[in-house]
């Protein structure tokens, strides 16, 4: 009884942080219709940028702060710099299906080239802002730690940031309306291309948080995010690349499952069973979890 | 004349679409545009929202060029298009649709008095004030569509086909609702409808398209009573 | 027909001489040439027909690879047994993942692919048969005698990789220019209506799975060849990432482009090592320089010629014509 509910807490923690990661490629989704695998890239230079300044201020949430803002930044300049010269360069023929995805991937290499070239491939560590010590209940010592806590609040304390800026704001009606109907929105007077950068923006900062927040306890290198963007793209898909609700509730769920493969069965089937958590749910939904009615296929 | 389109021409790709069209419609009147499927009605709009960009002639609103220029901006000198078919978000709610009309002029007393007057105008809006737009019949969306089209204050108001797939009262009701509107807000207006002879009775100037191109110009009244017209788009 | 196999037949003819003449290093990067030419046409079939983007084709030549192996290893089977196995086994995965996948579209599909070439290479740690992470010998064995003493182990695998690879393209061509590619490209361009002619795009994306993945595991037994190994190591996810980047530089459904995309694949990380050497070395160059260059070029080339380079030249006889 004591690791399941052990087992399900160290998952919410896991969970959470993936779920800024679904949030963020959702958010960029939604409002480009491209999946940025680039994400991950800026993610990981905005850690990087948050670990210098968390290093020689040995303050966290100062790192912290940087990486939202580098985040941010770098999320605008690549909607601006690359992404509107993408869809000028418009693609026909059998090269359409394949073109935004490799172009994104392109990216990722290229800030992680630049990233190493820059930094180095050593791993490098922050350090952590709360004790990674498990809690002591009594005599008993659970794996479920101080910071693990941290991470769950502050991934909370976001989500409703966001939610209250896209459900209260005229900003979060216009990214809203700019995602679901770009032409609509546009007719409505709302200047859709500058809509979409600002969605791309906060995306950026929500990934420079995950990644600051993964980094709180495991070590930075170039390749350090990959799993984070791995798990956060299957956890979108679980969700349903359409709802951002979904995204967090798929993530959820993944960061949970995994979890509980990682204490009852075993290391090495961590991925396969990512693997097979998504197999499962899109042999049920295709569209993921909180797709409505009708399956578009093809 | 605040609207002035002179030999105005649109391609989509190849193949022309609006063939040097020339429409000049005074203020505060309603023009009705009718023609078959396909002559360019549709284009024409799409054209004048900035949402096309011609490939010739020019386009004067209030004496200023308007070609090409986005169709965010146009907005903000106070033309307003309500596209054919879906011209509502179903995933927001009904104010929140009305709200994204007023959005980009940042006031949100403002905003909130013109609600209340859309709301007004459309009393079943009121109603349904807080559902989300896909739970609306086709009439009610139609309402909305027009209701977020007045909430940027518009100028001139840019209407495609809103009396498709509406029953017949309920086109009626609309129909007046626009001419009152019209008269009202002194609103000038451009209907393009397949429902000629609806679109004819509520308007003060008729314009007849096809393939493109413009075959006949006059007071809506004398159309109605032209035989050509009468026998090719009013069915008798 | 015939002369396409006398095409083949001269160029194998052709490569072989050429293989005569060069140095060690470059017939060992033949072969990885010839390795990546089939590991690229799966891509070209996959993607480029079909129309559907895998991010895991490195998984499923794991698969090939160990198939591979262990029927070398433990079944005592003659070398090209063990390749004809490779590829039965991992078209019957690529059956499997195929009808898993076919209800799915863009996104989906791409992500389910990356957790498979995230996940399926695991695999090998967790079950002490499949070698954990040191891996497994391949050894296809030294050259035959007769071929004399000067006959290097290179060679050898030059020749095989070579061979299997003239087949390989041989084969993949005529599926592609018969009506399966046809009804591939239909698929792709507009699954509906296909549907509407009577296609059963299910099946055909299945199908075009199920050759895919067997391209893909004969190209991973023939990695495993030439390295004599396998284990996950040699098939991780920058491998796929570079599949599906070699495949876009060469032009995404161009058979023949494969071969440019293969040389581009293998001169990269020699290029950036001149490069990096010339520039002062250092091990931050030495590491990170090959990906700075190949993601620019990945860049450049999905902007401005998205369908190859071939795309463009046609493009512009067009013009002049």
């Amino acid at each position: 009884m004591q690791k399941l509910l052990e087992t399900f807490l160290i998952g919410l923690s896991t969970g959470s942080i993936y779920a800024l990661m679904s949030l963020a490629l959702v958010l960029v989704w939604r409002s480009t219709r491209v999946v940025n695998f680039a994400q991950a890239g800026q993610a990981m230079l905005s850690t990087y940028i948050g670990f210098e300044i968390a290093s020689r201020s040995e303050v966290f949430w100062l790192g912290l702060l940087f990486a939202i803002a580098a985040g941010a930044l770098l999320g605008a300049g690549v909607d601006f710099f690359f992404m509107r010269v993408l869809f000028k360069h418009a693609v026909s023929g059998p090269a359409a299906v394949v073109a935004p995805v490799i172009a994104t991937l392109g990216l990722l290499g290229l800030i992680r080239s630049i990233v190493g070239l820059t930094w180095g491939g050593e791993f490098k560590s922050i350090k952590s802002p709360a004790s990674t010590d498990g809690f002591t209940i009594g005599e008993t010592t659970i794996p479920f730690s101080a910071l693990n806590l941290l991470i769950i609040v502050t991934v909370f304390v976001i989500l409703i940031a966001l939610a209250i800026i896209f459900q209260r704001t005229n900003l979060g009606l216009s990214l809203r309306a700019s995602a679901y109907a770009p032409e609509i929105a546009q007719l409505a007077g709302i200047r859709t291309a500058r809509t979409r950068t600002i969605g791309w923006a906060i995306a950026g900062g929500v990934g420079g948080v995950a990644g600051m927040l993964v980094t709180s306890f495991n070590f930075l290198s170039p390749y350090s995010l990959d799993l984070l963007l791995v798990f956060g793209f299957i956890a979108a898909v679980i969700g349903g690349l359409e709802s951002m609700v979904g995204s967090v509730v798929g993530a959820l769920i993944l960061g949970i499952a995994l979890t509980f493969i990682l204490n009852y069965v075993g290391t090495s089937l961590v991925f396969i069973g990512g693997f097979v958590v998504l197999i499962v749910v899109l042999l049920v939904k295709p569209d993921g979890i909180m797709a409505r009615g009708k399956v578009r296929r093809g | 004349m605040s609207l002035n389109v002179s030999n105005l021409t649109v391609h989509h790709g190849a193949i022309c679409a609006i063939n040097q069209v020339s429409i000049a419609v005074p203020t505060g009147k309603l023009a009705a545009i009718i023609g078959a499927n396909g002559a360019g009605k549709t284009t024409l709009l799409r054209t004048l929202s900035g949402l096309k960009h011609p490939t010739n002639g020019s386009i004067m609103w209030k004496g200023e060029k308007i070609a090409g220029i986005k169709p965010e901006a146009l907005v903000r000198r106070g033309i307003s298009h309500v596209s054919e078919g879906k011209s509502v978000i179903p995933e927001l709610t009904v104010r929140e649709n009305l709200e994204l009309g007023a959005v980009w002029r940042r006031n949100a007393k403002e905003s909130k008095e013109s609600i209340d007057q859309v709301v007004s105008i459309f009393p079943r809006l009121g109603e349904r004030i807080q559902q989300r737009a896909d739970t609306l019949s086709g009439g009610e969306r139609q309402m909305l569509s027009i209701g977020r089209a007045i909430m940027a204050k518009p100028q001139l108001l840019l209407l495609d086909e809103p009396s498709l797939g509406l029953a017949p009262l309920v086109v009626e009701q609309i129909f007046q609702t626009i001419r009152d509107l019209t008269t009202a807000m002194n609103l000038t207006v451009l209907l393009v409808e397949q429902n000629a002879m609806g679109a004819l009775k509520i308007a003060d100037l008729g314009i007849v398209l096809n393939l493109g191109k413009v075959v006949a110009i006059n007071h809506a009244q004398a159309l109605i009573d032209d035989p050509a017209v009468r026998a090719a788009y009013l069915g008798y | 027909m015939g002369k396409k196999i006398t095409f083949f037949i001269i160029l194998g003819w052709v490569l072989l001489l050429i293989g005569d003449r060069v140095d060690e290093l470059r017939v060992y990067q033949g072969a990885q040439i010839a390795m990546y030419t089939i590991a690229l046409a799966s891509i070209v079939l996959l993607t480029g027909y079909s129309g559907q983007v895998s991010l895991g084709n490195g998984a499923m030549m794991a698969v090939g690879g160990y198939a591979a192996a262990l029927t070398l290893n433990n079944l005592g089977s003659p070398v090209w047994f063990a390749f004809v196995m490779a590829v039965v086994v991992s078209a019957l995965f690529g059956a499997f993942l195929g009808a898993a996948a076919a209800r799915l579209s863009g996104p989906y599909l791409a992500g389910t692919t990356l957790a498979l070439a995230v996940g399926l290479p695991e695999i090998a740690n967790q079950f002490a048969f499949l070698g954990g992470v040191p891996g497994i010998l391949f050894d296809v064995g030294l050259p035959p005698a007769r071929f004399g003493e000067e006959f290097t182990q290179y060679k050898w695998f030059f020749w095989i990789a070579t061979f299997i690879a003239l087949i390989a393209l041989f084969i993949t061509s005529n599926i592609l220019q018969s009506r399966y590619g046809r009804t591939w490209r239909a698929i792709r361009s507009n699954s509906l209506a296909a549907e509407l002619s009577g296609v059963h795009s299910g099946r055909m994306k299945i199908l075009a799975f199920t050759i895919s993945s067997a391209l893909a595991g004969l190209a991973g037994a023939v990695l495993a060849m030439t390295i004599s190994l396998v284990a996950p190591g040699a098939y991780t996810l920058a491998l796929s990432f570079a599949l599906v980047t070699g495949a876009v530089l060469a032009g995404v459904s161009s058979l023949p482009g494969v071969v440019f995309g293969a040389l581009i694949l293998v001169a990269i990380p020699e290029v950036a090592d001149v490069l990096a050497n010339r520039w002062g070395g250092g091990e931050n160059l030495n590491n990170y320089l090959p990906g700075l260059i190949v993601s620019v070029l990945l860049i450049l080339s999905v902007i401005f010629t998205p369908n190859g380079p071939g795309e463009n030249l046609r493009k512009h006889h067009h013009k002049k014509m």
